[in-house]
């Protein structure tokens, strides 16, 4: 069981209409549909996730998400999310914007490479990082537009995007008290939920 | 001919007509008295008769969809990769239902039927079929066979919009619908394509305004022509390709206007073969029922609201390199399905045959298709 789905869970309401962008298998989402009841879909550009979510029974749209999500309406579904993936596509500011249009709420989760182990490699040993989050080497990996949490947070205020809750954690989803005292250098992966702030 | 069945074969089956003499009120106003459906089922109807389902079929399609007629027949039915035991649509345990649609011409009552009133053919006489009349026709089928709610309705192209039919006009009738290779009307494209065909058709000088069955003749060439420009729009550029190249038939050039290149070849074969085994006055009729289908249209023009009475779960396939119905119309309908809050699953599936593509079992179509009609659950890691 993906150790990201406890926290995530407590940010989904009972009955939640969900988009998750980029579902993969469908875990999550079939975890929410059991646990909490909601309804919703998938998007994914795998057809072999894609079938596997069938299997799961979860409804799931074969969709690549650098493409337009314009035919979705504002607003409607309760929580859009998406779980390491904004660090994969190719404008990751235009598409945070749509989430928050999309979703009454947001949730987005993401590898930190503000992480001091991110920041020794490549202050020391003088190459592109590489660890167990970020396992690809600078030409072949899929995260073109890696942030750190500072790099995030000041994007969602430039966008008028309010920050809701905000969990790290390490590579485990485990939260510490250390974590929390130093989240920039010490969490390797961050939760946020977010929602457009009312004018 | 197959020297045996295979095993995931439904064997040997036999067509059966049902007669209906409760007059059918068209969408374009006039009137069937009564009339005949063929078709032919597959798999057993359960006790509670839950696990139907019905399979649509597209332009020249009829109600053989699966198994042999004979051990001489050549080929099984038209969609026999999707239907028998342990295949999509899984004969151990699902009663499949195919028809031949009304208007047709291979049992069910159609152009070359006796009309009663003159004791002649039909012929061009025989009324125009819109989606919404089969999806009607194939209602009383349901009702005559037992079947007040189907498990599924499955279609290809044609056959796709018959499911999309169904789930607007029946949403209480089916609990599932799988929409395959179609879109929710025709573009202008299309319809020019269609017209083409029934200009080669009705230019045809044995053609006699659709009377030609009193000449004791048929169009043929109109109708081989016909068959020819629609086979180019089933198969994509890559195929033919792949399939034909530029390859030549003797080897040189003739410097005539005879066959010279494979594909000329393959083509006239298609249209030929075509043209002895299907009605023109039914090829006609079945381009028109196409050009008409704009459900759409009843709802200011927009589908989402034309959906939104819908019950059933959905699955919508299109195929990369179908430019007949490109992937794009597929997405039209997933998004009124989406705005709609249907519930609904899509794939693209990567396929170089073309709109042919959802007749061949494609691994990864197949497994959507298969894991929608039955989902099996997948064990968590």
């Amino acid at each position: 069981m993906r150790s990201d789905l406890k926290h995530i869970s407590n940010w989904v309401k009972e009955g939640d209409r969900v988009l998750d962008l980029g579902c993969g298998d469908g875990e999550l989402l079939h975890h929410l549909q059991s646990t909490k009841k909601t309804t919703g879909y998938g998007m994914e550009i795998n057809p072999e996730q894609i079938v596997t979510c069938v299997a799961r029974g979860v409804d799931v749209i074969h969709q690549d998400l650098n493409d337009s999500l314009d035919y979705l309406d504002d607003a409607s579904f309760d929580t859009v999310m998406m779980t390491q993936s904004l660090q994969q596509t190719r404008h990751p500011d235009v598409l945070l914007n749509e989430l928050v249009r999309i979703g009454k709420r947001a949730i987005v989760t993401f590898p930190n490479f503000g992480h001091w182990t991110t920041r020794i490699y490549l202050g020391l040993r003088g190459m592109m990082p590489m660890s167990k989050t970020l396992p690809y080497r600078w030409y072949n990996t899929p995260n073109i537009h890696l942030c750190t949490f500072k790099d995030f947070e000041v994007l969602c205020k430039e966008n008028g995007i309010r920050i809701i809750q905000r969990t790290v954690v390490n590579t485990n989803h485990e939260e510490s008290w250390q974590i929390k005292l130093f989240p920039n250098i010490l969490g390797q992966v961050a939760l946020y939920h977010v929602e457009k702030e009312t004018v | 001919m197959p020297k045996e069945i295979p095993a995931d074969s439904v064997g040997i089956v036999a067509p059966q007509v049902a007669q209906f003499d409760e007059p059918l009120t068209l969408r374009s106003g006039r009137v069937i008295e009564s009339y005949q459906l063929c078709y032919e089922t597959y798999g057993t109807l359960n006790e509670d008769r839950s696990n139907a389902i019905l399979v649509c079929h597209a332009l020249s399609g009829h109600h053989h969809a699966a198994g042999y007629h004979s051990m001489d027949d050549k080929k099984p039915g038209w969609f026999d990769s999707a239907i028998g035991p342990g295949k999509p649509m899984d004969t151990n345990k699902y009663f499949v239902v195919a028809l031949n649609n009304l208007g047709g011409c291979h049992g069910s009552t159609g152009p070359t039927s006796i009309d009663p009133a003159t004791g002649e053919p039909y012929g061009p006489n025989f009324p125009i079929m819109a989606v919404r009349d089969w999806v009607t026709s194939q209602a009383r089928l349901a009702d005559r066979l037992g079947i007040d709610c189907w498990y599924a309705v499955v279609g290809g192209s044609l056959g796709g919009m018959q499911a999309l039919r169904w789930s607007i006009d029946y949403p209480e009738r089916l609990k599932k619908c799988a929409v395959i290779a179609a879109a929710p009307k025709l573009t202008a494209q299309n319809i020019a394509f269609n017209e083409v065909a029934r200009q080669s058709i009705t230019s045809d000088t044995e053609f006699h305004e659709g009377y030609y069955y009193k000449h004791d003749t048929i169009p043929r060439r109109g109708l081989a022509l016909a068959r020819m420009l629609g086979h180019i729009t089933y198969l994509s550029e890559d195929s033919m390709r792949d399939k034909f190249g530029r390859d030549l038939k003797t080897g040189k050039l003739s410097f005539n206007y005879d066959i010279d290149f494979e594909v000329e070849s393959y083509l006239r074969y298609q249209g030929e073969r075509f043209s002895d085994a299907f009605d023109a006055n039914t090829y006609l009729l079945m381009t028109k029922s196409l050009d008409y289908f704009d459900p759409a249209a009843d709802f200011d023009h927009d589908l989402a609201k034309c959906l939104s009475k819908s019950q059933c779960k959905f699955l919508v396939v299109s195929f990369s390199t179908d430019w007949r119905f490109a992937p794009e119309r597929s997405k039209e309908i997933v998004d009124a399905l989406v705005r709609a809050q249907k519930p609904v699953s899509y794939l693209e599936v990567d396929a170089p045959q073309g709109h042919d593509a959802f007749l061949f079992p494609i691994p990864e179509y197949f497994n959507f298709l298969s894991n929608f009609l039955t989902p099996a659950g997948v064990a968590n890691a």
